[in-house]
């Protein structure tokens, strides 16, 4: 009897499972006709024990442009990754135009017609726009360059690109280069593409051309999805924005429906004021004067191009360029790491009144000296600090040698160490986790920390906020305040023409490795700065 | 297309996922599943190649190692002879480290310490008998140190000053030295042998001291305050941390004023010098004979072993006296046997291979696919 039961309920079971995943798979196998392009359900993706990305669900329609916001960490890319067959998921669901796919590899995102482009471009330098493009290409015959150069053409004159097909990669500007990657996938038939943080390298003149051409693509029909953290270009491009924070789904909404503050809140779990204060520089005086600076780097190229200006004690000079205009070796030169072929780099000691050439010195001389020289470089775990070290230990790189001992003394940068965690919320196990363990915003904050707490007189920042979220880049933002009303000389190198225009007393324009003007932040515009920028007073890779 | 949307797989049956770091007891436990899996591959190869019985080869293995020991002295001699041959090779692996710290490949230790091998012997030879035993045991120990350190400074000014590859540059060091010693014994012997045989047999001049009846006790000694020496240098000093600094990041260095040709040359000195006193503890305190294959390639395990210790002066100990006991239990067992003795360099390689695997289990997480939905409504 017993056994009788057991056998009924058994069988029970079995047709509801049965029952059930029938169920589920005319739910499944059921071709949804809407527009939607791509649609993720439920997406969870885990490495280790963080979670990058929970539940996530999205839905991007053909002739749709979606912007994807979050800060750093938020798990964007990973999301993206997943989509374009980097990453697999741990569980959910991806459809694409209604139907579920799985995607294990690029080759099957690109076999679903989804294309992806890097923030750092994977172009080939010694080949032409067009051999790049089909590069790998797999078509039957020889490679027909000219045909290629044929249909690049067509490409870019639908959708309003410029290109020129047998130009070489190496002697395209940053614009150029991403214009190839775009019509790369364009070319391999993407009807959905992916953008990473695209503008990041763009000066404002180039982002707007890259958007007009997006709104073609758009309005063609395909899928259109752009990474991003800066919220006017999420406004003024997407039709809606996705939100993530800290790996979950927030929400999405219509652009037209919010503003950057909501977009803020919803980014960052809280409401924050997104204006930077900006006190009236006191007592300036003339801390760095670099008096017509030439640099001619390895490859024979003018890096520096007679570049003169002053820093002042109590203000933030802002550095405008294009990436790679020279602001790089700007900054090396005056830390002591570039050699110079002329020029001068003279210091006033605020406390002897003397005026010291920092030319041509090494950064031990230049300590040496007594001059208070902080550098935060642009490479913060290749030059600021290192990676494998803990944090105490990085610490110790700026003070390890003090005393005659042999051996090393960890007190003070242990308590040096533990002070910056606490003082600047840097989010970490403990002191004695390897810095590249942190997330940008905190590696920033171990090494601006550490440059402050060597209490300069001079202090270099090179892009301390890139690629960080809002929170730490306002962090940042108040240190450096907080420095200029100590009396410091800020130098700030800076790719958000908004930022610079918002916390700069003056902002000097580099193009090419030359000055091409100094403007006052409180009346500079951002197309003025844009203009500037581009212009070169000779030759030059952009030229 | 098509064929993709067929494939009912959800997720790869096994994924791979990074750890965190792992502690020290789970990755000592990974390590010696890594060895027991070992073992038992090289049994099966025993049982297919040779039909011996597996177990009765590994216990000749011990007993190659630890030996038996010898009537009415009460020393075992087999048992120290096994540990003085892994504090060598703990040794050179020690003179490595620093240099590869600083991602400065020397793969010149061999000729490093055959160069301080070759000035012991010429120093024994030239001043045996014409000073003091204590004073010729002092010029011997600082012209090799000396002599090893130049032989590595020469490839490491090349590299600061002029950025040449020191790989090939330490290796082709090896074959000058090596072509030296050769010269040397033709000089001194024109019999045409490739050994001098031993040196002052009858008068034992620039031998080591004996203690406890033994020659060599004494290089276990040395090596042993080399190693906590080798471990607090790297680990503590100041110039141990630009070591480290210099090799993670040469921008860094620069960027905080460090003197990058400095401290490599500086680096590799110290490296040189350590397999040059290697050199001299061979001689002096082992082998009292030269010939160009005195080191016999264990500047070269060291390399391996300074590499499975991840620079870790201690681990190194286990790592050196592992390898040095399988080969010299191997080579007790295969004679014993009388099997080929190459099935002893298999065992040895399976088990150096499976150490090395376990690298992968302590960095990535293998992940199987667990089954899915059991009427979950």
């Amino acid at each position: 009897m017993l056994r009788l039961i057991l056998v009924f309920c058994f069988e029970k079971i079995i047709e509801f499972w049965v029952e059930f995943s029938k169920q589920n798979t005319t739910e499944r196998g059921k071709t949804v006709e809407t527009k939607a392009a791509i649609q993720l359900k439920n997406i969870t993706k885990t490495f280790g024990s963080v979670v990058a990305n929970k539940d996530v669900c999205l839905t991007v329609n053909r002739g749709e442009i979606l912007s994807i916001l979050g800060e750093n960490g938020s798990g964007k890319t990973t999301l993206m990754n997943m989509i374009s067959g980097i990453y697999f998921p741990d569980s959910g669901q991806i459809f694409i135009g209604g139907n579920e796919v799985v995607i294990r590899s690029p080759k099957d995102a690109f076999d679903y017609k989804i294309g992806m482009i890097h923030q750092h471009f994977k172009l080939v330098d010694v080949f032409s726009a067009a051999e790049n493009i089909i590069l790998g290409l797999k078509e039957k015959g020889k490679y027909d360059i000219k045909q290629a150069a044929k249909n690049i053409k067509e490409i870019a004159d639908k959708y309003g690109f410029e290109i020129d097909p047998n130009k070489k990669i190496h002697e395209m500007s940053v614009s150029e280069k991403q214009t190839v990657e775009i019509i790369k996938v364009l070319y391999r038939g993407a009807d959905i593409l992916i953008l990473d943080e695209p503008t990041a390298v763009l000066t404002p003149q180039e982002t707007q051309k890259l958007f007009a051409v997006l709104r073609r693509m758009r309005d063609d029909g395909k899928a259109i999805i752009i990474i991003t953290h800066k919220l006017h270009e999420v406004l003024s491009l997407s039709d809606r924005v996705a939100v993530l924070r800290k790996g979950e789904y927030v929400g999405t909404v219509n652009t037209a429906e919010t503003n950057e503050s909501e977009l803020t809140e919803m980014m960052v779990g809280k409401k924050i004021s997104l204006n930077i204060e900006r006190s009236e520089p006191q007592n300036p005086q003339d801390r760095l004067v670099v008096k017509s600076l030439n640099c001619v780097n390895r490859e024979g190229v003018k890096v520096l191009d007679d570049i003169s200006f002053t820093a002042r004690s109590g203000e933030i000079l802002g550095i405008a360029g294009i990436a790679g205009s020279g602001q790089r070796e700007l900054l090396e030169a005056i830390a002591g790491l570039q050699k110079l072929d002329n020029g001068e780099i003279l210091y006033n000691n605020p406390k002897t009144g003397e005026t010291d050439n920092l030319r041509d010195k090494t950064p031990m001389q230049i300590r040496e000296l007594g001059v208070r020289l902080s550098f935060v470089p642009e490479d913060r775990l290749g030059m600021g600090l290192v990676g494998n070290m803990d944090i105490v230990d990085n610490m110790m790189l700026r003070s390890y040698r003090k005393g005659k001992s042999v051996f090393l003394q960890r007190k003070g940068p242990k308590d040096l160490a533990e002070h910056i965690i606490k003082d600047l919320e840097v989010v970490t196990p403990d002191a004695n986790t390897p810095v590249r363990r942190l997330s940008g915003g905190n590696v920033q904050k171990v090494l601006v920390g550490r440059e402050i707490a060597a209490s300069p007189t001079v202090l270099m920042a090179a892009y301390p906020v890139r690629g960080l979220d809002i929170n730490s880049s306002y962090t940042i933002y108040n240190l450096l305040n907080s420095q200029k009303k100590n009396g410091v000389a800020v130098i700030f190198v800076g790719e958000d023409l908004d930022v610079l225009i918002e916390l700069c007393d003056r902002i000097l324009v580099i193009g090419s490795g030359s000055v091409t003007g100094i403007v006052d932040g409180r009346t500079a515009t951002k197309e003025e700065i844009g203009l500037l920028m581009t212009k070169s007073n000779g030759g030059g890779q952009n030229g | 297309m098509a064929d993709v949307r067929t494939k009912q797989i959800r997720e790869p049956l096994i994924h791979i996922t990074k750890r965190d770091d792992v502690s020290f007891a789970k990755s000592t436990v990974i390590h010696l599943i890594g060895i027991a899996v070992a073992l038992l591959i090289s049994s099966l190869l025993i049982v297919a190649i040779t039909g011996q019985n597996p177990l009765e080869i590994y216990k000749a293995m011990y007993e190659g190692v630890i030996g038996t020991p010898i009537a009415n002295s009460g020393i075992n001699k087999k048992y120290m002879e096994s540990i003085h041959q892994a504090a060598i090779l703990l040794c050179i692996s020690l003179a490595v480290t620093p240099a590869f710290k600083m991602k400065f490949w020397n793969i010149g230790a061999e000729g490093q310490v055959l160069m301080g091998c070759l000035t012991s012997a010429y120093c024994m030879l030239e001043f045996g008998g014409k000073v003091d035993n204590s004073v010729l045991l002092v010029i011997m120990f600082a012209a090799s140190v000396v002599v090893g350190a130049v032989w590595a400074i020469i490839p490491s000014i090349c590299k600061a000053f002029w950025n040449t590859n020191e790989t090939l540059f330490t290796l082709m060091m090896n074959y000058v030295a090596m072509t030296l010693v050769s010269y040397f014994i033709m000089v001194k012997d024109k019999s045409g042998r490739s050994d001098l045989g031993i040196i002052n047999e009858r008068t034992g001049y620039g031998y080591l001291p004996n203690l406890f009846d033994r020659n060599y006790i004494f290089n276990i000694l040395i090596i042993t305050v080399v190693t906590v020496l080798m471990f607090v240098y790297l680990k503590y000093s100041k110039q141990g941390y630009e070591i480290s600094v210099v090799g993670e990041s040469e921008n860094t260095a620069r960027y905080i004023g460090i003197n990058v040709k400095k401290v490599i040359i500086r680096t590799v000195a110290i490296s040189g010098a350590i397999c040059g006193l290697v050199g001299f503890m061979i001689v002096a305190g082992d082998k009292h004979s030269i010939k160009s294959s005195i080191v016999d390639g264990q500047g070269f395990t060291a390399i391996m072993v300074s590499w499975m210790a991840k620079f870790n002066p201690i681990l190194m100990i286990p790592i050196s006296a592992l390898i040095v006991f399988l080969s010299v239990g191997s080579k007790y067992a295969t004679s014993a046997f009388r099997i080929d003795n190459s099935i002893g360099d298999i065992l040895t390689s399976i088990v150096i291979f499976s150490i090395i695997a376990c690298e992968f289990f302590t960095r990535y997480k293998v992940n199987f696919r667990k089954p899915k939905g059991r009427g979950k409504a």
